[in-house]
C-alpha cells in the first residue's frame, strides 16, 4: 500500500484536521490541531486546502518512511528534521522519493510540530472530521509504529513557495491577549489575571493548559465558591476551580462546565498556547 | 432579562431566565441561525452560540438579540407529547434496592414515577451523546453513588443529582443504575449521532408492562 509507513512516534503523535464543526448538541466537541496557524500554514506549502490532515506530533521524535514520491513541509515547533540523515529546513517543502526517511528531533521551543502532506492523510474521517479527539476517543487511534498512513490525490494547487518565512518559537513569557466574561462578575477582583506571571503545569494537555502562579503572585479569588448551572464552555476559555488556579481550555476541552470562566484568550493567541511548554511563564493583557 | 455576554472573540453565551426560554430561544436559533453562526448549545440557562472565523460579530450580536425579543413573547411549547422518545427498560439495575430504600419508595413505586414522568433533555455532557434529562418529578432526586463504578454498560438507565440518563457507550460512572435499555442513545453513523439533544423529551416505559 503507497502511503507514509510510521517508523516511531515519539511521546504522541495524532491526526489532526481543522476539527469536527457542528456537532456540539450530540455532545461532540471540535478538537482539531491545536495551532490551528501552523497546520494552515503547512497545508498551503503544499499546495492542500487549510483544512487537510497532518500529523500533529508532540515534542519530536517522529520517523517515518515514504512508499512513494510525497511531498511534505513541517511547521510548528521548529524541530530539526532530517532527510535520509541530512538537515532538511523547518516551513519548507521537502520532496521525498520512494523508500526515503524522514526523523523529526525534539523540538527546542514550542510543543507541537506538524507535518503536512500533498494530498492530505485520509484516514476515513468520523463526523466530518479526521482529528483525534483524546477526551471523547472518536477519530483515528494515536499513531504507533507499523502504521502506513494513505494520502489523498493531489490537489490541482501547487505548493506557491519553498519556504514560508515564520517568527522564532519562544520559550520566554508569552504575551496573550485575553476578552473578559461571560462570567468576570463571580470574581472579586477579576484583574488579577492580568496582573503578574502565570505558569504553564507539567499536567497540561490537549485538554487544557493548567496554570499556577509564579512567585507570590495573586490568585484569582471567586465571590462565592457555588457552581453555575451547567453551561456551554467555547475554546480558549479561563476556568477557575475553587482552587483559583485556572484552567485555559485547548482543541478536546469538555463543551460544558460548571466552573466560572473569567475570561477568554484571543482566538489567535490560543494556537500560541498551544504551543506553550510545561513551565513556560504567560501574562495576560486586556485585549 | 436576557444578557448577551462576549465569551471571546468567536462566542457569545447568551444568558436567559429560565429553562423554558432556552428552549424557546434555541428553537427561534435553529429556524433563524444568522450567517456566521457555527454551531450553538443550549445547557440550563444559557446558549452558547460559536462564530465562524470570518464572522461579523456585530452583526450575529444583534440578530441573537432580536431573535431573544421577537421570541420572548411566544412561550408556547410547540413540542406536544407526541414528539416524545420512548424508552423501553427493563427495571432491573443493580443499584435499584438502594435507590427504594434512601428514597423511602417501593420498587412499583420508584417505577412508576420514572415511567410516569416527562423527561426533557436540559443538556449533554459527562460524555459525547449523554443527555441528563429532568422532569417536574422530584421524588426521583438521588444523590451518585459514593463510589463510581469503573465501567458502566451502555444503555444502563440511571439516576443522580435530580437527573436521570442512559449511559450511550460503556464508560466510568458513578450513577445510580436502576434498569437497562435496548435502545441506541449513540450512533456514529447517524446524523446526528446523539439519539436526544438538547430540548429532547423523553418517555421511559417498563418492558415488562409492553
Amino acid at each position: 500500500m503507497n502511503g507514509l509507513e510510521i517508523l516511531e512516534t515519539g511521546p504522541l503523535s495524532l491526526i489532526q484536521d481543522l476539527g469536527r464543526i457542528g456537532h456540539l448538541r450530540s455532545g461532540v466537541g471540535v478538537s482539531g490541531a491545536a495551532d490551528r496557524r501552523s497546520l494552515g500554514l503547512g497545508n498551503r506549502l503544499v499546495g492542500n486546502d487549510e483544512s487537510a490532515a497532518g500529523i500533529e506530533v508532540l515534542l519530536g521524535g517522529l520517523s517515518l518512511r515514504s512508499r512513494h514520491s510525497s511531498t511534505i513541509a513541517f511547521t510548528g515547533a521548529p524541530a530539526q528534521a532530517y532527510r535520509d540523515g541530512i538537515p532538511v529546513g523547518h516551513a519548507s517543502v521537502i520532496s521525498l522519493r520512494p523508500g526515503q526517511t524522514v526523523h523529526l528531533d525534539y523540538a527546542p521551543s514550542g510543543l507541537r510540530t506538524y507535518l503536512t502532506v500533498r494530498g492530505g492523510i485520509v484516514v476515513p474521517s468520523v463526523l466530518g472530521s479526521r482529528s483525534t479527539d483524546t477526551m471523547s476517543g472518536i477519530g483515528p487511534a494515536p499513531l504507533e509504529p507499523g502504521v502506513v498512513l494513505p494520502i489523498g490525490p493531489s490537489p490541482i494547487a501547487f505548493s506557491p513557495v519553498d519556504l514560508a518565512p515564520v517568527p522564532p518559537m519562544t520559550n520566554e513569557t508569552l504575551d496573550l491577549r485575553v476578552v473578559f466574561g461571560p462570567r468576570a462578575d463571580r470574581f472579586t477582583n477579576p484583574e488579577t489575571l492580568v496582573q503578574g506571571r502565570w505558569e504553564v503545569s507539567s499536567d497540561s494537555d490537549r485538554i487544557g493548559a493548567r496554570l499556577g502562579r509564579v512567585g507570590t503572585d495573586e490568585l484569582l479569588r471567586r465571590t462565592d465558591d457555588t457552581e453555575l448551572p451547567t453551561e456551554g464552555v467555547a475554546l480558549g476559555s479561563i476556568q477557575v476551580p475553587p482552587s483559583g488556579q485556572p484552567v485555559v481550555f485547548l482543541a478536546d476541552h469538555p463543551i460544558t462546565g460548571g466552573y466560572p470562566v473569567v475570561g477568554v484568550v484571543a482566538d489567535a493567541d490560543i494556537d500560541r498556547l498551544g504551543q506553550a511548554r510545561p513551565g513556560q511563564h504567560i501574562r495576560f493583557v486586556a485585549a | 432579562m436576557t444578557r448577551i455576554l462576549p465569551a471571546g472573540e468567536r462566542a457569545f453565551l447568551v444568558d436567559l431566565d429560565s429553562e423554558a426560554d432556552v428552549l424557546a430561544f434555541t428553537e427561534a436559533l435553529t429556524r433563524n441561525t444568522p450567517v456566521g453562526v457555527e454551531d450553538f448549545l443550549p445547557a440550563a440557562r444559557t446558549v452558547l452560540v460559536t462564530c465562524t472565523p470570518a464572522a461579523d460579530l456585530t452583526y450575529v450580536r444583534k440578530c441573537l438579540n432580536d431573535l431573544e425579543q421577537t421570541n420572548s413573547a411566544a412561550t408556547t411549547d410547540e413540542h406536544s407529547e407526541t414528539d416524545a422518545l420512548t424508552i423501553a427498560v427493563r427495571y432491573d439495575g443493580p443499584d435499584l434496592d438502594d435507590v427504594t430504600q434512601s428514597l423511602g419508595m417501593s420498587r412499583s413505586e420508584v417505577v412508576a414515577a420514572h415511567t410516569g414522568a416527562m423527561w426533557r433533555c436540559a443538556f449533554i455532557g459527562f460524555a459525547p451523546g449523554f443527555a441528563y434529562l429532568t422532569s417536574n418529578d422530584t421524588r426521583l432526586h438521588v444523590p451518585r453513588r459514593t463510589q463510581s463504578r469503573t465501567s458502566v454498560p451502555a444503555g444502563s438507565v440511571a439516576l443522580a443529582a435530580g437527573y436521570s440518563a442512559v449511559y450511550p457507550r460503556a464508560s466510568p460512572g458513578g450513577w445510580q443504575i436502576i434498569g437497562s435499555t435496548d435502545t441506541v442513545m449513540w450512533d456514529l453513523n447517524a446524523t446526528p449521532p446523539a439519539t436526544v439533544q438538547p430540548g429532547g423529551r423523553v418517555r421511559f416505559v417498563n418492558e415488562e408492562q409492553r
